[in-house]
């Protein structure tokens, strides 16, 4: 044995060493903090939170492009749905468009948004040149002579086009409203209704019940402030007693048990599509992939350094048992948010109408908090096909681009001409919108001219017949 | 539903060379047309003529999540088609025309262009053709103006080429492709 271990030792020091290394990679690739090392390049501000959990976007080993478009749609893939992209990719997949494939093949998220690429990734973490475009619609001018003479590198800019989202852009809506006002003189924001649905849908009785009928006074002692914030919270309001949140049911021994801290996944059994939103976004993305809470000191944004180890968490901005929405609509983002947007908010006049209705006098839905916009009241079809008032709390969900925040936020306000101008001045999104904006954005007058147009020729038509 | 389910079965019937082999590309292509044709028609004579021109109880629109108004039936076609390339299946099939509202539907490949031309006479058309580098048994079925509702809404939409259709007018193709192995 010992001169069989002398007269290959050299293949043996091979053979262990490369075990070593083999072992070390597949263990740091599949640790956070130890991949390190073998990170390519720098990732986006979508996915740098989690760029050490390698297996979020690589998948299995070995599964390849595969593998990563699987990954890109398991986070993706309801956005795209929701909102009706305008490339999905059963548009490419038809052998009518073999020929555009070659061109871009737009069946793979990574032919357009490349990671590790820091140096050619443009905003939305695209990785092709600005003029994209022109490899499939060189010819627009023939359909649209409107577009004459127009640069490929300018489809995108604000108010024009979105490669997956035209909700707001779309030709007929512009044309719909386009001759809206500045500000609207219905403006306010749609109505929540959490707890009518929940008693519609029977989850829950809705009676509201006192301090007097709380549930885990002994099991969890809670202090007087604990009761008082309680008992003026919607929860109370609502029914929801203590052991709604605080007693689940354990794993291993299927057994009800108390518990001090519930986490997101207990606020879900309620409030899932919340949840779903929240764990979607930049606030929550971490907890969704096994990582530790987001704290704003990991942020690339401005953040403020008080606030730099605070872990997110549902609490950290609703507050347990007080769970005031106003709190959590301002102040919470107020209190780690350190950008020149934020900071210019209080001087802003949407701040002046939300001092005003959280005084008392102004309208129910008539303040503008950073919630109104960053985490907007949405129409959400839900599990069981109804419809309900939603808040997305993934507040990503409209800033991509930011044209995408028209439809769920400023149309309750303003009209169409002035969000788009707006949202495009990015001067005045710095300043958080005092002023006005400089420039039109020409989509809307194209559009009414080819209507005009449309009913020139209609017009024409109706004459030969005659 | 009934379509998608018909569909999946002829899908499947396709992926069994035992139950295949007494077909022929034509065949096949004929027998999913055939249903194609026949949900294509129920949806706009049942749905879309009846509820919108007859009984005018509701309107079918392009934008009909925005107008909670009726699909079109050119997007009823072509949301079936989607879903079946979702689902993978080993077919595809999409409705183009000479005369298309929507530009991307225009013919694009030279067996495309000559078909579209030829089911003008009524009668299908079938070739095959390379496209990618793989080869296709392509069927290619005229489309009829079968109810007022077609014709109505295609002469008065602003981007549509042609204005003048009337019932019965050959107003596209439906364009069915089969791999060749």
């Amino acid at each position: 044995m010992a001169r069989f271990v002398i007269r290959y030792r050299a293949w043996l020091v091979w053979l262990i060493a490369s075990s070593a290394l083999v072992a070390y990679f597949a263990y740091a690739i599949q640790t956070p903090e130890a991949a390190r090392p073998f990170m390519p390049g720098k990732t986006t501000h979508a996915h740098h939170q989690i760029e050490l959990q390698c297996m979020a976007c690589h998948a299995e080993p070995f599964k390849g492009r595969a593998g990563i478009q699987e990954a890109c749609l398991s986070c993706h893939a309801k956005e795209l749905k929701a909102m009706d992209d305008s490339h999905p990719i059963s548009k490419f997949t038809d052998p009518r468009n073999a020929d555009t494939l070659a061109k871009l093949d737009a069946r793979q998220c990574v032919s357009c948004h490349s990671e590790h690429k820091a140096e050619i990734t443009r905003p939305m973490g695209v990785t092709l040149p600005d003029d994209f475009c022109v490899r499939c619609h060189a010819d627009v001018d023939k359909e649209r002579p409107s577009h004459k003479g127009m640069d490929f590198v300018s489809c995108a800019t604000g108010g024009c086009h979105n490669f997956h989202d035209n909700r707001a852009l779309y030709e007929d809506f512009l044309i719909k409203h386009g001759h809206g006002e500045t500000v609207k003189t219905d403006a306010g924001l749609p109505e929540r209704g959490l707890k009518e649905f929940m008693v519609y849908m029977e989850y829950l009785d809705g009676e509201p019940i006192t301090a007097a009928q709380m549930d885990g006074r002994v099991e969890l002692k809670p202090t007087p402030a604990v009761i008082q914030n309680w008992e003026h919270t919607a929860h109370a309001k609502a029914g929801v007693n203590c052991s709604a949140c605080h007693q689940v049911k354990d794993k291993k021994t299927d057994q009800l048990v108390w518990l001090k801290k519930p986490d997101h996944q207990v606020c879900a059994s309620c409030h899932q599509p919340e949840v779903d939103g929240f764990l979607a976004g930049m606030h929550g993305m971490r907890l969704k992939n096994g990582l530790s809470p987001m704290q704003p000191g990991m942020a690339e944004q401005p953040m403020k350094p008080s606030a730099a180890h605070k872990s997110l968490s549902c609490t950290s901005c609703h507050s347990a048992h007080s769970f005031d929405t106003r709190r959590a609509a301002v102040e919470s983002c107020l209190s780690c948010h350190d950008d020149g947007h934020t900071r210019a908010y209080k001087s802003s006049k949407h701040f002046g109408l939300w001092h005003e209705e959280v005084k008392g006098r102004g309208a129910k839905g008539s303040g503008v908090s950073c919630a109104t916009c960053h985490l907007p009241r949405v129409e959400f079809l839900t599990p069981e096909d109804e419809q309900r008032i939603l808040v997305q709390h993934n507040q990503n969900d409209n800033l991509r681009p930011n044209e995408k925040m028209v439809r769920t936020v400023c149309l309750n306000c303003h009209g169409l001409q002035f969000s788009l101008d707006a949202l495009a001045d990015k001067k005045l999104v710095a300043d958080n919108f005092r002023g006005v904006p400089k420039k039109q954005i020409e989509s809307i007058r194209m559009a009414l001219e080819a209507e005009q147009r449309g009913d020139a020729r209609k017009a024409d038509a109706v004459s030969d017949e005659e | 539903m009934r379509k998608l389910i018909s569909l999946s079965v002829l899908g499947c019937t396709m992926a069994m060379p035992a139950v295949a082999s007494d077909w022929t590309h034509k065949d096949i292509a004929d027998a999913l047309h055939s249903i194609m044709e026949a949900d294509r028609t129920v949806y706009t004579k049942l749905i879309v003529n009846r509820l919108q021109n007859q009984e005018k109880v509701i309107k079918a629109s392009e934008h009909w999540k925005d107008d909670k108004a009726l699909v079109l039936p050119a997007q009823m076609f072509r949301y079936g088609a989607e879903h079946v390339a979702e689902k993978g299946a080993n077919f595809s099939y999409s409705l183009l025309s000479l005369w298309p509202v929507n530009k991307q539907n225009n013919a694009k490949t030279s067996v495309e262009k000559e078909g579209l031309k030829a089911v003008l006479g009524g009668d299908p058309y079938y070739k095959t053709e390379v496209l990618g580098g793989k080869k296709y048994f392509t069927a290619i079925y005229p489309d009829k103006a079968v109810a007022k509702a077609c014709i109505s809404c295609h002469n008065d939409h602003k981007d549509s080429p042609k204005k003048d259709f009337k019932m019965g007018d050959v107003m596209g193709g439906v364009v069915l492709r089969l791999p060749i192995k």
